[in-house]
């Protein structure tokens, strides 16, 4: 009898597939290559840190990975007074 | 200064990482700032446990090697925002952490956090060992089943000698957890009741989390059974372990579901 079944929280197992899904498409392909998303974190920082300094402790990185595309999010705290004054820079 | 609890068991699937998250959460619902931290590298869950497994960017051997801060490395929950989440690592092995590295890590978590709660991997191995290590008090997690209360007894054993507090002469508090316990199976004598377990292992009762499907739903969805199914009994049975461990005096009761009048009729066939 499946009168009621419409009354019963929604299923989790399906949610748990999804996840499941998305982790391990991540977690095999890192096995095989490097992983972009650090490869990206590191040259991003590097880039930066050729203009102005940069404390290690000023930043902030944070990932979330999804089924179509994640979001690299590098937050970068950069003091007013912090740009290289690098031979060439005008 | 923060206290330092180690969740061990010797035995796999007995329900530490579930208990790790639960207790994490339920210490960070009454405002303390609460780490949990999984030493089980290469084979993480805690992680997906918790529904961060798409946010985790560093863990816990690029903070031991110094390649990130750990307050880089911790992820803060998103529904409790004094939980925060120290991952292992996937690609790694064991080898990687190393004692000093570990020690360095857990005297910075416990300067920065009033808990941190070490999810330890299953076994005996340097894994286990070093999330023990340098605990301040143990939890231990057994089932009423035959080859979880050896392994935890060999576990105690352990706690007793491979510990910095052991080393030192000191006692080390433990904590019993029994989990997936069944009242009704219990009763009829199909399985072991509390009383065997305490008497085989003399370690105090923190609190019997009966057996429960709201702890399969709350994994799949990705949240501590503390958050996600937080009225249902193991998840009440949780709270009240966790306010022990904070020195509270708390009943020691099994909880058990609470069904209202429309399940209790209709349960049955709806389901």
């Amino acid at each position: 009898m499946r009168m009621f079944s419409f009354l019963r929280p929604v299923s989790s197992a399906p949610v748990a597939r999804e996840r499941l899904q998305i982790l391990l498409e991540y977690e095999r392909n890192l096995v095989s290559q490097t992983d972009l998303i650090a490869v990206l974190r590191e040259e991003i920082l590097a880039v930066v840190g050729r203009h102005v300094m940069i404390d290690p402790d000023k930043i902030q990185i944070s990932v979330d990975r999804g089924a179509k595309f994640s979001i690299l999010a590098v937050d970068i705290q950069i003091p007013n007074k912090s740009r290289k004054t690098a031979a060439g820079m005008r | 200064m923060g206290k330092v609890i180690v969740v061990t068991s010797g035995k796999g699937g007995v329900g530490k990482t579930t208990s790790t998250a639960a207790l994490g959460a339920a210490l960070a619902r009454s405002g303390n700032n609460v780490a949990v931290v999984d030493f089980d590298v290469g084979l993480r869950n805690l992680d997906i446990v918790m529904g961060a497994e798409r946010r985790v960017v560093f863990d816990l051997i690029n903070v031991v090697q110094g390649t990130a801060k750990l307050t880089q490395a911790v992820i803060r929950d998103k529904r409790i925002e004094t939980l925060y989440l120290l991952p292992a690592s996937q690609t790694r092995d064991k080898d990687a952490l190393t004692e000093d590295g570990i020690a360095r890590v857990i005297a910075e978590l416990r300067m920065r956090f009033d808990w941190v709660i070490c999810d330890s991997p299953a076994g005996i191995e340097r894994g286990a060992t070093l999330a023990m290590r340098f605990a301040d008090e143990a939890v231990i997690v057994t089932n009423p089943e035959v080859s979880s209360v050896r392994d935890s007894d060999r576990i105690i054993g352990l706690l007793d000698s491979k510990t910095l507090k052991a080393e030192l002469g000191e006692r080390m508090p433990k904590h019993l957890l029994i989990a997936r316990f069944d009242p009704l199976r219990a009763s009829r004598g199909e399985m072991l009741n509390i009383e065997d377990v305490l008497e085989i292992l003399s370690v105090p009762l923190l609190g019997i989390i009966p057996e429960s499907e709201e702890v399969l739903r709350a994994s799949n969805l990705g949240a501590p059974i503390t958050v996600c199914g937080r009225d249902s009994a193991p998840s009440r049975a949780y709270y009240d372990a966790a306010r022990r461990l904070a020195g509270e005096d708390v009943e020691m009761t099994i909880p058990s579901e609470r069904r209202g009048l429309f399940t209790k009729l209709f349960g049955r066939r709806a389901a």
